[in-house]
């Protein structure tokens, strides 16, 4: 976590951040597909410096034969940070943080992965923080709904993140690691807006009932724009795969 | 790694058929209506060599916090606060569905959320524990131990660790020239600084109803749970989604009213337990 600055102020008179944004406007956000070959999917995204890398292998054959369900496919995700992503060494064995992240992260796809057209098989989903600057689990849940749409996975709708925090008493979307290291609160969420659907919810901080729904809506508007983004990254890439040689 | 849990009791259809028909017409299995906790005992002080303990039924979930403290170093970063751990056991004497062996995500989840729920609201005061400024603090460790699990484990641990917090007494010790402290732990002193009272509150979204307070039966049909941290302000000091489905917008909203309200039977339970009120 970022240490806060003595006396820096990080929303300024005209309720601007400190890196220049609106509250509710999204860091510089990129995504792409197909950026690994063995992988049957796979996504890079980054928003502003956290760059998070998603790779899905499956539906296979489980490596341990009795870790399958008879009447649906098993999803497996890890969320794990590289040793280099953080301003101080991470080790690479798994903390807490990554145990408890892996779950939720997996809680979150669950609802979308149509898991019971593969009965008796795993499906993978590996997701490697390249460089952590917030955001990392919303960031690592687009990653990987791009990565399993990119596998050819059925999906029910595509799935994106972002975290909202409570920053000097404003609202802000997109918390970077400074006002992380500062806010009074970090919502991270992810939804799948196409069904409705809030697929990860957790607070970390202090919020009245009314900021907190405030904060869901400055969420779930940020994640609709997140969801046509990866649509758009999609398209792309497939039309252009029409059109060519592959 | 987390997996798709793929060892948990097969539930026929039907069973889940039968409690949304009787969810339908308000009311639950165990003759409770849908948005009220099981009965509530809380005990403090059950282990004497724990320096705070308690011990929570929460219907027939028993979990069982002990609180114990140590003179250590403080962090690089905060050299001025003590330390405060969370751990949880899901001991395989709790449950069929547990297995020894180091905790597995559920047990991680559940003392990473209890842990924040403590933290981010500052319900112990950790410059109050510091003995010495940048050399010594205390540091303390709080176990959450499940003895017998029949659901809603989030809460019952919740009670158990806020009531352990509330019995704790920190031991006395001597400070020698050297600089070295010594503890006496059979000589104990001060409690410790609360500044906030909290408690979770699960529910469970089960076909279209939101239900307080699950047991082992109900989570297994359960579609998911959130789990809302209350303070005594009723300020929401955190939240978790936990479970493989989702939530709408109004399930959400819907499941963070009842959670409010039903806060208030951990409340009394706790106030009870402790002889005094904090809200």
């Amino acid at each position: 976590m970022a240490k806060a600055v003595e006396g820096l102020r990080l929303i300024t008179e005209e309720g601007l951040r400190h890196d220049g944004r609106r509250p509710d406007e999204l860091r510089p956000v990129r995504m792409e597909v197909g950026v690994l070959e063995n992988s049957d999917g796979s996504a890079l995204v980054e928003f502003g410096k956290t760059k998070v890398m998603a790779a899905v292998y499956g539906p296979r054959e489980p490596i341990q034969k009795y870790m399958v369900l008879p009447d649906r496919a098993v999803l497996r995700v890890r969320y794990h940070m590289a040793p280099f992503s953080t301003s101080d060494r991470k080790s690479p064995a798994p903390s807490r943080r990554e145990i408890e992240l892996s779950k939720v992260i997996r809680e979150a796809l669950e609802p979308v992965v149509l898991s019971e057209q593969f009965p008796r098989t795993t499906i993978d989903v590996f997701i490697e923080v390249l460089q952590a600057d917030g955001g990392t689990r919303t960031a690592g849940v687009t990653a990987a709904s791009l990565a399993l749409a990119d596998a050819g996975i059925p999906m029910r709708a595509l799935v994106g993140g972002v975290a909202v925090g409570k920053i000097e008493g404003v609202l802000v979307v997109d918390v970077d690691e400074v006002e992380d290291g500062v806010g009074e609160a970090d919502l991270p969420v992810a939804a799948a807006p196409d069904i409705g659907l809030i697929t990860l919810f957790q607070l970390n901080g202090v919020l009245t009932r009314e900021e907190l729904d405030r904060a869901l809506e400055m969420a779930l508007g940020a994640i609709r724009r997140i969801v046509d983004m990866e649509k758009e990254t999609l398209k792309s890439k497939y039309q252009v795969a029409g059109e060519g040689e592959e | 790694m987390s997996m798709t849990p793929y060892r948990l009791p097969v539930i026929p259809s039907i069973k889940k058929e039968t409690y949304l028909s009787i969810y339908s017409k308000g009311l639950r299995l165990d003759k409770r209506d849908l948005i009220t906790p099981r009965r509530v005992s809380i005990e403090t002080g059950v282990i004497e060599k724990a320096e705070g303990s308690a011990l929570v039924r929460l219907g027939n979930t028993q979990v069982m916090a002990g609180v114990k403290v140590d003179v250590g170093s403080p962090f690089r970063d905060t050299p001025d606060q003590g330390v405060l751990t969370v751990h949880a056991e899901f001991v395989p004497l709790a449950s069929p569905i547990f297995e020894p062996g180091p905790p597995d995500e559920n047990a991680v989840e559940l003392a990473r959320v209890i842990d924040r729920s403590l933290r981010e609201v500052g319900v112990i005061d950790l410059k109050s524990l510091a003995i010495r400024p940048g050399d010594k603090v205390w540091i303390v460790w709080i176990d959450i131990y499940v003895l017998d699990h029949d659901g809603n484990l989030f809460d019952a641990s919740m009670l158990a660790t806020m009531a352990a917090l509330y019995d704790t007494r920190l031991p006395d010790y001597e400070e020698y020239e050297t600089g070295e402290i010594e503890l006496i732990r059979d000589r104990r002193t001060d409690g410790l600084k609360i500044n906030h009272t909290v408690v979770t509150v699960t529910t469970a979204k089960i076909g279209d109803f939101i239900i307080v307070d699950p047991n082992f039966d109900e989570e297994s049909i359960a579609d998911t749970r959130l789990v809302v941290a209350v303070d005594e302000a009723k300020r929401i000091v955190g939240a978790q989604k936990t479970g493989d489905h989702g939530l709408t917008r109004e399930e959400l909203s819907r499941a963070i009213d009842v959670s409010m309200k039903a806060a208030e039977v951990y409340f009394n339970a706790l106030e009870e337990a402790i002889g005094r009120r904090v809200r």
